[in-house]
C-alpha cells in the first residue's frame, strides 16, 4: 500500500467506527469492489460481536421484500438498529443490473435506524454476489443489532445464503403449489422457516397444509420429536419436552402472512425468535459459524487460484495453442489442460 | 473504457409530485443494459429521501427526473443535502421538462448537464461514461 492510499483508509476507518452512515457507504464499495487495501480494512474492523443475520429467498413475486420490510419495523419498534442487504441478478449480457428490491421496502426508506444496501451478483451463481458476506461483515461491524438479507430467488442454488446467515427463511406465494410437487429439493431443505405470504388468497390453506405434510413426513423420518402442531410453542421445544437441546431437531414452521396489511408479523417473529433459540441452546449456532468460516476462506481461496492462473501470460499463450494441437490429432482439451496445469504447479 | 470490475453505480430518483415515470424508467433500463447497476427510487422522493439512499447505495451518480417544473428548488436542493453529507463528489444530473435558460443557471451552480426531453439516452450514457472516466484519471 502506497502511503497515500493507506491515508485515505486510515481516514474511512475513522469515520466507519464514529459510525457515519457515508462512511459504511462507502467502506461497502471499497469492499465491493475489491479495491486495493479492501482486505486491509476488513482485517483492521473485524472480529467484533455478530449480529443476528436473518435470509429471505423465494420464487420471484412471493414478496420476500414485503416480508422482510414487516420484520425490518418491527425490528426497529423494539429499538433495533438495523441494517439490509438486497441482492438482486447482473444481466449476464449486459453485465448491468436494475436493483429493484430497494423500491420495494418503500417504508423503510424514511427511517434513519435503518441501512439498505442493494447489491449486484456480478456473475456470482449462488444467490449471493461474490462479496456478500464481507458486506454482511461490515455491517456488524458497523454495530448493527440485526442484519437482513434478501437474496435472488431463483430457489436452485440458494445453498450460499445458509452460510451466510443464522436464519433462513423461505417465501413462498400460494400460486408456489404446483412448484411444491416439483419440489425444488434445495428450497426444502434450506427452510429454517417457511412463510406462506399473500395469505389471503385463494389456496394457501392448502400451501401451508401441504407444507406441513410434507415436513412432517421429513420429520418422521429423521428423528424423534414432539408431535407437529399448528400452534408453535418455543418454550416446549426447549424444557418441557425433556429432551436435551443438543439432541432437538428443528422443524420449520409455518406462517402466513399477509404482508402488505402485516398480519402475521407476530408469528413471524416468535418463529425467528424461536429458533434463534434452539440454535443457541443446541450448540448449531457455533457450528453454523464455523461451516461459514470455512467456506468463507475456500472461497477466497477458489477467487485467487483462478486469478493466478488465469493471469499467467504463460498460461494464456498456451492455451490460444490448444485449438492446434488439439486440430492435429495427437492432443484432446484434457492432455492440453494437464500439460498447462503441470507446468504452472510444477 | 469501464474496467470489468468497476461497474457504474446509478440512483435514477423521482423526486416531488411528478406522477409519471416512465421516463425515468426508460433511462434506467438503457443505463442496465450499458452495464451500469441501477437503483431506482420510485415516485414522490423527498430531497432527504434522494440523498439518504445515494449515501447508502454509495452511488457515482444521481440522475433525477423532474416532468413537474419544480426543477429550480429541486435540483439545489439535493445538491446542497448531498454536500452537507460529505457526498459532494457524486454527479447529480437529470432530465425532464426544464426549459433550456434553467438547464444553463443550475448548470452555473455546480450541478452537472441537464437534459431536454427528446434526449437520445446514448447521449446520456456517453455523458455519465466520460465523466467516469475523468474521475478514474485524476
Amino acid at each position: 500500500m502506497t502511503s497515500s492510499l493507506e491515508s485515505k483508509l486510515v481516514d474511512l476507518l475513522k469515520r466507519f467506527r464514529a459510525g457515519q452512515t457515508v462512511a459504511l457507504g462507502r467502506a461497502i464499495s471499497l469492499v465491493e469492489d475489491q479495491r486495493p487495501g479492501f482486505q486491509d480494512f476488513l482485517h483492521e474492523v473485524l472480529g467484533g460481536p455478530s449480529a443476528a443475520r436473518v435470509g429471505f429467498t423465494g420464487p420471484p413475486g412471493a414478496g420476500k421484500s414485503s416480508v422482510l420490510s414487516m420484520v425490518a419495523m418491527n425490528c426497529r419498534a423494539q429499538e433495533e438498529k438495523v441494517g439490509v442487504v438486497a441482492v438482486d441478478p447482473t444481466s449476464p449480457y449486459s453485465g448491468g443490473a436494475l436493483l429493484g428490491d430497494r423500491i420495494r421496502m418503500g417504508d423503510l426508506a424514511t427511517d434513519p435506524g435503518i441501512f439498505i444496501r442493494s447489491m449486484a451478483t456480478r456473475g456470482s451463481i449462488g444467490g449471493l454476489a461474490t462479496t456478500t458476506n464481507e458486506v454482511l461483515d461490515l455491517m456488524d461491524a458497523f454495530g448493527f443489532d440485526r442484519v437482513l438479507l434478501e437474496t435472488v430467488g431463483v430457489g436452485q442454488t440458494e445453498l450460499e445464503i445458509t452460510a451466510a446467515t443464522d436464519t433462513v427463511i423461505v417465501v413462498l406465494v400460494p400460486e408456489s403449489g404446483d412448484s411444491i410437487q416439483a419440489m425444488k429439493a434445495g428450497l426444502m431443505e434450506i427452510a429454517d422457516i417457511f412463510v406462506v405470504n399473500k395469505a389471503d388468497r385463494p389456496g394457501a390453506e392448502r400451501l401451508v397444509k401441504d407444507l406441513r405434510q410434507g415436513l412432517h413426513l421429513k420429520a418422521a423420518t429423521a428423528m424423534e420429536i414432539s408431535s407437529i402442531d399448528d400452534d408453535l410453542d418455543p418454550a416446549r421445544i426447549t424444557s418441557e419436552s425433556g429432551i436435551e437441546p443438543s439432541n432437538l431437531v428443528w422443524s420449520p414452521p409455518v406462517v402466513s402472512t399477509v404482508a402488505r396489511s402485516g398480519e402475521g408479523v407476530e408469528d413471524l417473529m416468535e418463529a425467528i425468535k424461536a429458533h434463534r433459540l434452539w440454535l443457541e441452546e443446541s450448540g448449531e449456532l457455533e457450528e453454523r459459524r464455523r461451516v461459514r468460516q470455512r467456506v468463507r476462506v475456500q472461497d477466497v481461496m477458489d477467487r485467487e487460484l483462478r486469478r493466478i492462473v488465469w493471469n499467467s501470460d504463460a498460461v494464456l499463450a498456451e492455451l490460444d495453442q490448444a485449438p492446434n494441437r488439439i486440430r492435429k490429432g495427437k492432443d484432446t482439451s484434457y492432455s492440453v489442460a494437464r500439460d498447462i496445469l503441470g507446468r504452472l504447479l510444477r | 473504457m469501464q474496467s470489468i470490475d468497476q461497474k457504474i453505480r446509478v440512483l435514477v430518483a423521482k423526486p416531488g409530485l411528478d406522477g409519471h415515470d416512465r421516463g425515468a424508467k426508460v433511462i434506467a433500463s438503457a443505463l442496465r443494459d450499458t452495464g451500469f447497476e441501477v437503483i431506482y427510487t420510485g415516485l414522490h422522493q423527498s430531497p432527504e429521501m434522494i440523498v439518504s439512499a445515494a449515501v447508502e447505495e454509495d452511488v457515482h451518480v444521481v440522475a433525477m427526473s423532474i416532468l413537474s417544473g419544480a426543477h429550480m428548488t429541486l435540483f439545489p436542493k439535493v445538491k446542497e443535502l448531498l454536500d452537507a453529507a460529505g457526498a459532494n463528489d457524486i454527479l447529480l444530473t437529470g432530465g425532464g421538462i426544464i426549459p433550456s435558460e434553467d438547464i444553463e443557471d443550475l448548470e452555473s451552480q455546480g450541478i452537472g448537464r441537464l437534459f431536454g426531453p427528446g434526449t437520445p439516452t446514448t447521449e446520456v450514457i456517453n455523458y455519465i461514461q466520460d465523466w467516469f472516466e475523468d474521475q478514474e484519471t485524476s
